[in-house]
């Protein structure tokens, strides 16, 4: 059978991306035992995809790095290809069931460097695999869990009248982000998909799928943000060939992020018009996205041609509530809530809310400490 | 200008949630202007709907019941699918029209009223639409000459209609009807009253 592995003075965190990664950190060199679960096969979650990010219009990767490096310290130890599936149990004792995907994880951290991780005794999954599909399983004791399993992108072929998958040049914000990336499949230039060529009229559409009944009710957050900083890469890349459009319902950025909107809006390369997308179709000759719908301000209609749409679309829980590996108090649109009844089960990050990188790394930090202070009183009930 | 602070108290946003069917969803509209991009007689419309609802925030009354746009819905329901925040667009519409209609403000010899106006004509008088009758009363609204021409010009799009068994000639002088006509027109009379005594109380 599968072997226990950690006490109940560990802090289990689930999700390896920014939110789960600092909230290790934090609690580790607070003197927690800390074990982070990650399913995918490395570290960094969305932001590791993301090429440049706000506000500082700098690789998000940057604090990624920051991150590994850090993750030395302390009594942390790290399992990848590990998905949590199960969790049992109540505040100071819980039992978290982990499938293991071929081939075997890779431990980091300092624990075990040796480069073979069933050399480490605290990690011994299931000696036998499953037969059918290589899986081995793992149960791992825990005091506190920090639940960092992120969020993922709305659907956008839901978008109905949008378009996307039956017309080509209309792509997602990770789309775009994927076709900007210096090391992504168009080294960095802005190809469209249908026929190569490069684009140069380039439309955003804001709140695709977010604040709507049909769609996700809640704003996504960090949308609005994501596609001033995507224009801001436009007229960067092209200079002044560049003819970027926004199409924005109402421009939701805070803070320090005001200073990108500023920067953008006053581009005279790139254009605001406050309407929400009525529909998308294709030019009957050219093929190109053609935008249709009413300016709100001005009150035009218009009907006008793109060589690339970017949809804007918004964050759903990684992790749907209704596979949850155990039931938790979320909110309408799934994210986990922040209620007693969930013990001493933590949100942190996307999996909580929608956030940017900076506020999942607060959110993560506050996370942490609320394990800890789980994990102490345990550790002193147990002498 | 004094008076423009007045203006936007809402007042008249006040009398539309108290009055017009539907009302009450003006205020959740966000103005994102996808109900007038989605509507396929948008083009037409001197005011689309989402100009209609902030007009109707802004206390511009006499313009809101007097236009022409709210009467040019054809109920298709492309807004209402579409609306992100739910609001019924295509019945706010027909409440506003209603309710113009019923204060005598709305817009005399506008065709989509015209339209309505005869349909009820023709509908309340049996409880069932004669459509034969309908369409004359339609052809010749404007007179016997343009009556005759019209005709002409419409005469196959009849003739396919009665071949495909969707026109009966026939029915423009028999028709059917509900059993009791004069008892649903005494439902339709008590609706009426309810209706008048609402408003008359809200008037108070
Ligand atoms: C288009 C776009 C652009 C953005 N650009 C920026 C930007 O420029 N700057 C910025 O600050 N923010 C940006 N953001 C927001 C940023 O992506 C998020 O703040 C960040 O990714 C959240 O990190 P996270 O760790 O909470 O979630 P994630 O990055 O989603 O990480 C969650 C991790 O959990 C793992 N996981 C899930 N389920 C399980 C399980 N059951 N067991 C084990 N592991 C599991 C996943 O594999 C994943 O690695 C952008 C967002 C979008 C949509
Ligand atoms: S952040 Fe902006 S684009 Fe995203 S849902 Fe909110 S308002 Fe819409
Ligand atoms: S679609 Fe709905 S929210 Fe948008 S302008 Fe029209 S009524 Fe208002
Ligand atoms: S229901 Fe009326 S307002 Fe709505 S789209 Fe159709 S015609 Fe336009």
């Amino acid at each position: 059978m599968s072997e226990v592995v950690a006490t109940t003075r560990t802090i289990l965190v689930v999700g390896g991306g920014i939110s789960g990664m600092t909230a290790a950190l934090e609690a580790a060199e607070a003197g927690a035992d800390v074990l982070l679960l990650e399913k995918g096969a490395s570290l960094g979650g969305w932001v590791s995809q993301l090429s440049r990010g706000h506000p500082t219009l700098c690789p998000p990767a940057r604090t990624l790095e920051d991150e590994l490096r850090r993750l030395g310290a302390g009594r942390l130890r790290v399992l990848t290809r590990a998905e949590v599936v199960r969790i049992d149990g109540q505040p100071g004792d819980y039992t978290a069931t982990v499938r293991l995907a071929p081939p075997a994880p890779r431990e980091v951290g300092n624990a075990d460097r040796s480069g073979d991780p069933d050399a480490s005794p605290d990690a011994d999954p299931d000696a036998v695999p499953n037969p059918d599909t290589g899986e081995r399983k793992l149960r791992v004791k825990a005091g506190a869990v920090v639940w960092a399993t992120g969020w993922r992108p709305y659907d956008a072929a839901k978008i109905e009248p949008y378009g996307y998958g039956r017309i080509p040049d209309v792509v997602s914000s990770l789309d775009f982000a994927r076709l900007a990336d210096p090391l992504g499949p168009t080294g960095g230039r802005l190809l469209r998909p249908s026929d190569g060529r490069e684009a140069r009229r380039v439309a955003f559409v804001l709140c695709a799928g977010s604040r709507d009944k049909n769609h996700l009710r809640h704003c996504s957050r960090v949308c609005c943000a994501a596609a001033l900083e995507q224009a801001a890469h436009v007229t960067g890349h092209l200079g002044d060939e560049a003819d970027v459009t926004l199409y924005y319902v109402d421009i939701r950025v805070t803070g320090s992020l005001e200073d990108l909107y500023r920067k953008v809006r006053s581009d005279p390369r790139v254009k605001f018009v406050r309407s929400k997308v009525a529909q998308i179709t294709r030019d009957a000759h050219t093929g190109s996205p053609v935008l249709h719908g009413v300016a709100t301000e001005g009150g035009q209609r218009y009907a006008r041609v793109h060589d690339l749409v970017v949809l804007a679309v918004g964050m759903e829980p990684g992790v749907p509530g209704d596979a949850l590996p155990l039931r938790l108090v979320t909110h309408a649109g799934g994210f986990v809530a922040p209620d007693p009844a969930n013990g001493a089960i933590f949100a942190a990050g996307c999996a909580a809310e929608p956030l940017d990188v900076s506020r999942c790394v607060q959110h993560a930090t506050v996370a942490a400490l609320r394990a800890l202070q789980v994990v102490r009183r345990v550790g002193g009930v147990e002498g | 200008m004094g008076e423009g602070r007045k203006d936007y108290r809402g007042d008249f946003l006040a009398e539309v949630e108290a009055r017009v069917e539907e009302g009450e969803w003006v205020k959740m509209c966000m103005q994102c202007g996808v109900c007038s991009g989605s509507c396929p007689l948008g083009p037409d419309w001197e005011h689309p709907p989402h100009e209609i609802f902030q007009w109707i925030r802004a206390n511009r009354r006499a313009e809101v019941l007097g236009s022409p746009s709210v009467w040019m819905c054809t109920s298709c329901h492309a807004c209402v699918v579409r609306c992100p925040r739910g609001v019924p667009v295509a019945h706010v519409m027909h409440g506003l029209a209603h309710y113009a209609a019923r204060l005598g403000l709305a817009p005399p010899g506008q065709p989509t009223r015209r339209l309505a106006e005869r349909f009820w004509e023709n509908m309340t008088r049996t409880g069932r639409v004669n459509e034969p009758r309908l369409a004359l009363s339609l052809l010749f609204a404007n007179g016997p000459g343009e009556g005759l021409r019209t005709a002409l010009r419409m005469k196959d799009a009849g003739l396919d209609l009665v071949r495909a068994g969707r026109l009966s000639p026939l029915a423009a002088l028999a028709g059917d009807g509900v059993e009791d006509p004069a008892g649903l027109r005494a439902v339709l009379e008590k609706a009426r009253a309810i209706e008048l005594a609402k408003t008359a109380a809200l008037e108070d």
